[in-house]
């Protein structure tokens, strides 16, 4: 059984959990390009590699970003948004 | 008579024919670099030699011919999608794939099986009829069928999925819809290419791609560098490891789709079922097994483990619908790479960088298009612009907002 571990619960079945897709940030739609709203909209990082995702945990309805290698589906960690310093999130 | 068999086998002169020579070297300099020696590199080979006389092309193929998405897909060949792009697109395929085993000499086991799309809910209902007058309206064999009619064509069908699921309300019938052996359409492809000059270089992945002035000049790969000026990436689930060598963006994602076959059956199902809600498909292959496959998993991930979860769930589903297999054994299931697009349509076409051609985004619904998507590209390749039928598909559209939305895909919630 693959564990995912919760933030909030701990280490739970991944069956509990919803899958999110890639933390993104969204330009500022005043001054966003069409070009720049387009690829906010459809492209994604999409190659191999480790990535920040939105997952959720649905009984508990938590929220939180997981860092997953989407070769090897290898969780490295997983925290709550805004706990990391190094996101470059304005919101 | 055995000496005179041994004799035969150890001759020179009666050698083992082979399907398609193995090149040694690679030649320094293409016309036309194919990335991706499956149903759809193999096809673009093939058409670009015959229909168009480029034969100083070399298809590379990072493992085996056909070991990604043609061998691991269901198998199923239909029309009946919801977009006129989708249903012109897909229907030529079908109709090439109803000649060509002629075509290849080569038995494709192009079976028609009829396709039924199970619908659960009177939404689902309302999805088919737009489907079915969408499909009549362009020509295609299609329409809404009762549930005594499902039951009379398939009596071994539960219509009450056991009571573990919303009823059968009804279905889309399409007659048309098909099986084909996928392996052989790649092998036979692989051939009809080499017999017109095409090199065919297995064991040969591509590390990088070299572009200059937005304009492609070489291929770097695991066996030397080759100029060209001409590059077609046909690899699919591996779409995103190629983009990211040219610094493309696309909105692809790559999912696993779990499939699984059965042990053999005499044959009894002769339809092809699908059913979205128990996100199941099912035939029997001509070798007596069913195959069944399942919807995509439910994240992101570039790899083909299997899990217990979808046998489990897609056993109950297929017992839901036929109570008759519970004593019936699984031999093996496997998984695919799915590489999803946002609205359900493919990629083909060209790209911003010079010379560098998609045909990607395959999804779910790959094999289905495998000989017109060889056709289309190789058309768009020797002309320099996309032909008709692929110039919804573009990857701009996703730049201009002109998506293709096609919820007849399959493994799609509709």
């Amino acid at each position: 059984m693959k564990i995912l571990p919760c933030p909030i619960n701990g280490p739970r079945p991944i069956q509990e959990f919803q899958f999110g897709g890639e933390l993104r940030y969204m330009p500022d739609p005043q001054q966003a390009s069409d070009e720049q709203w387009a690829d906010y909209i459809f492209n994604r990082a999409g190659e191999p590699g480790v990535k920040r995702e939105w997952w959720n945990h649905i009984p508990s309805g938590t929220w939180f970003i997981a860092e997953r290698d989407n070769v090897t589906d290898t969780i490295l960690c997983t925290y709550l948004y805004g706990e990391r310093s190094d996101e470059d999130g304005s919101r | 008579m055995p000496y005179r068999l041994l004799r035969f086998a150890l001759s020179k002169k009666y050698p083992e024919p082979r399907m398609f020579r193995a090149p040694t070297a690679l030649k320094s300099e293409y016309d036309v670099v194919i990335i991706g020696g499956g149903g759809h590199g193999l096809a673009a080979a093939y058409y670009l030699a015959k229909e168009h006389g480029i034969t100083n092309v070399a298809v590379l193929e990072k493992g085996y011919l056909g070991g990604g998405g043609t061998g691991r897909n269901t198998a199923i060949v239909r029309s009946n999608y919801l977009t006129e792009a989708g249903v012109r697109f897909y229907n030529a395929s079908l109709e090439l794939f109803q000649d060509l085993s002629r075509e290849l000499d080569f038995n494709l086991f192009y079976s028609e099986r009829g396709h039924f799309t199970l619908a659960h809910s009177s939404a689902s209902l309302r999805t088919q009829r737009w489907r079915a007058e969408t499909n009549k309206h362009l020509g295609i064999d299609s329409e809404v069928v009762s549930p005594e009619f499902i039951k009379k064509t398939i009596p071994e069908i539960d219509l009450t999925c056991g009571g573990h699921q919303a009823p059968i309300y009804g279905a889309l019938f399409h007659p048309p819809g098909a099986i084909a052996r996928h392996d052989a359409v790649a092998w036979a492809y692989a051939r009809g290419a080499d017999s017109r000059g095409v090199e065919i270089h297995q064991q040969t992945g591509v590390t990088g791609i070299d572009i200059r002035d937005g304009k492609v000049a070489g291929v770097e790969t695991t066996r030397g560098t080759i100029k060209t000026r001409q590059v077609l990436s046909a690899v699919a689930g591996w779409t995103t490891h190629i983009t990211k060598m040219t610094g493309l963006r696309t909105p692809l994602v790559v999912h696993p789709l779990q499939a699984l076959v059965t042990e053999p059956l005499k044959p009894w199902l002769n339809h092809i079922v699908v059913s979205a809600v128990l996100h199941t498909y099912l035939s029997q292959s001509s070798r007596g097994e069913l195959v069944a496959g399942a919807s995509l998993d439910p994240y992101e991930l570039m790899s083909h483990r299997s899990t217990l979860d979808f046998a489990e769930s897609i056993s109950g589903h297929m017992l839901d619908l036929f109570p008759c297999l519970g004593q019936i054994k699984v031999l093996r299931q496997w998984a695919g790479r799915s590489d999803m697009t946002p609205d359900f349509s493919p990629i083909m076409g060209r790209t911003p960088i010079e010379g560098f051609y998609l045909d990607a985004g395959w999804g779910t619904w790959g094999f289905k298009a495998t000989p017109i998507s060889g056709y289309t590209m190789a058309h768009t390749i020797a002309h320099g612009r996309e032909h008709e039928l692929i110039r919804s598909f573009t990857l701009d559209r996703f730049r201009q907002f002109r998506l293709v939305g096609e919820k007849g895909a399959a493994s799609v919630g509709h």
